[in-house]
């Protein structure tokens, strides 16, 4: 898993790697982008729009609105794309800091904070 | 042995069995045990060509995908999860690659089906690498629409309009989640309430409940018409307006000046903490803004709170020494 110092850093000192929003951490690397679609199918967000047919890259559109789930670092075939993903859940982080727990979990078997069909742990 | 797994069987129909199944869920009931069998499970009539959907093993879950599909014919590869819903089991990895890869060898599903796609949902991308997915089994895999409802209009073309890609958080939504929260903080709560109501007598103690009804069951329903960006400001907004009516009725029965300002100071931060915690179960909240949130307000709800409960027990005091 990645930790939040190992993502600093990849947004920092990777080359190609530019930040796309002060809301999150979100990373593109435009050079590696092969504009397959697959982060556009991903994100729950709208964060990129799907790119125009014979564009060499995708477009961010929606970078504020990234909730850091991580689809579309995890989907990308060529890596183009960074995102210090994890739990967007105020519960887990203070029960992580409680319990000294390195990554906040939602803690299965039974989820603290999970609606069945809502977001929790990204 | 060299024989193919079980291969189950399901309806896209619920039963009463499975609505109660539901309600018993969302107030909390035994929460990790609403569980289906993994495995590979025959919806209608499938052939080698239906598709095959991939679920996880909440009950939930597998029912909303089986509901939507009626009169579809085609499989439904339930994933072990334990128990947990997609969302949230693909941000922990169980709704995974390695899990997808183990259960479709273990179900020989390249034996049952003739082609090399599975269906997903959209939200277990979190958790999927699907070029991955696609390298060790040979299966591509298809990113279907957020919402298990779509399925239908998405079969039609299998392409997703950026409406089904786009996820959202309606009141229906926001109404299911309230149960689960009330039964956390009904035994804490009553505890509370008793404590308060032996020291400070009945109206601090129905002030402790209103706090935490406002930030349980009223912030929920009325989160997109709080003004303010962050859950916690519009916690203390509505902590503030809940608190605003026990202060004036404290004020009236001329218990001392500082009462209203103590109930002004105790109980908004309670809502307000209430309130960001129902960060983790919006789908939109980063884990960034989060922290910024709990950096900029935890502070504040402790100081608030600690010397609104000081300010209480001290005008105890005095009334008794007086």
């Amino acid at each position: 898993m990645t930790t939040c110092n190992e993502a600093t850093g990849a947004t920092g000192t990777r080359t190609g790697f530019v930040a796309q929003s002060k809301r999150n951490t979100l990373a593109f690397n435009a050079d590696a982008c092969i504009n397959c679609g697959m982060c556009s199918a991903v994100c729950p967000q709208g964060v990129f729009a799907p790119g125009v047919r014979g564009a060499r890259r995708v477009q961010i559109v929606r970078a504020d609105a990234c909730m850091e789930c991580g689809a579309c670092m995890r989907n990308c075939p060529t890596g183009a794309l960074f995102v210090d993903s994890g739990v967007g859940c105020a519960a887990a982080m203070i029960t992580e800091a409680l319990r000294g727990l390195k990554k906040p979990t939602c803690g299965a078997p039974e989820p603290t904070c999970c609606g069945p069909e809502a977001a929790c742990c990204g | 042995m060299n024989t193919t797994p079980d291969l189950m069987h399901t309806t896209s129909t619920l039963t009463f069995a499975h609505h109660w199944d539901h309600f018993l869920a969302r107030w909390g009931y035994r929460r990790g045990e609403h569980r289906v069998t993994p495995g590979l499970y025959a919806l209608g009539q499938p052939t080698p060509e239906s598709p095959v959907f991939v679920t996880a093993n909440y009950t939930l879950s597998f029912d909303a995908l089986r509901s939507s599909l009626p009169g579809v014919d085609g499989y439904i590869l339930v994933l072990d999860t334990q128990g947990v819903n997609v969302w949230c089991a693909a941000g922990k990895g169980t709704f995974g690659t390695d899990e997808i890869v183990r259960r479709v060898e273990a179900t020989r599903l390249s034996e049952v089906v003739s082609h090399r796609t599975l269906i997903l949902p959209q939200l277990g991308a979190p958790g999927v690498a699907a070029h991955e997915v696609k390298q060790r089994t040979g299966f591509k895999v298809e990113y279907g629409p957020v919402r298990a409802a779509d399925l239908p209009e998405y079969l039609k073309t299998h392409q997703a309009t950026p409406e089904m890609r786009q996820v959202r958080f309606p009141l229906r939504d926001r109404l299911v989640l309230i149960p689960v929260e009330l039964v956390h903080l009904a035994g804490p709560t009553a505890l509370a309430a008793l404590v308060l109501a032996v020291l400070l007598g009945p109206l601090a103690a129905s002030g402790a409940v209103a706090a935490v009804l406002a930030g349980a069951a009223l912030f929920p329903i009325l989160l997109p018409w709080l003004p303010t960006e962050d859950f916690s400001s519009k916690g203390f907004i509505l902590g503030g307006l809940t608190a605003l009516p026990l202060a004036l009725a404290s004020r009236k029965r001329g218990e001392g000046r500082g009462w209203p300002l103590a109930y002004l100071l105790s109980l908004p931060p309670v809502t307000a903490f209430l309130a960001l915690n129902f960060t983790g179960a919006t789908p939109f909240t980063s884990k960034s803004g989060v922290k910024r949130e709990m950096f900029r307000y935890i502070r504040v709800m402790a100081g608030m709170f600690g010397a609104g409960v000081l300010l209480a027990l001290g005008l105890r005091l005095t009334r008794r020494a007086k």
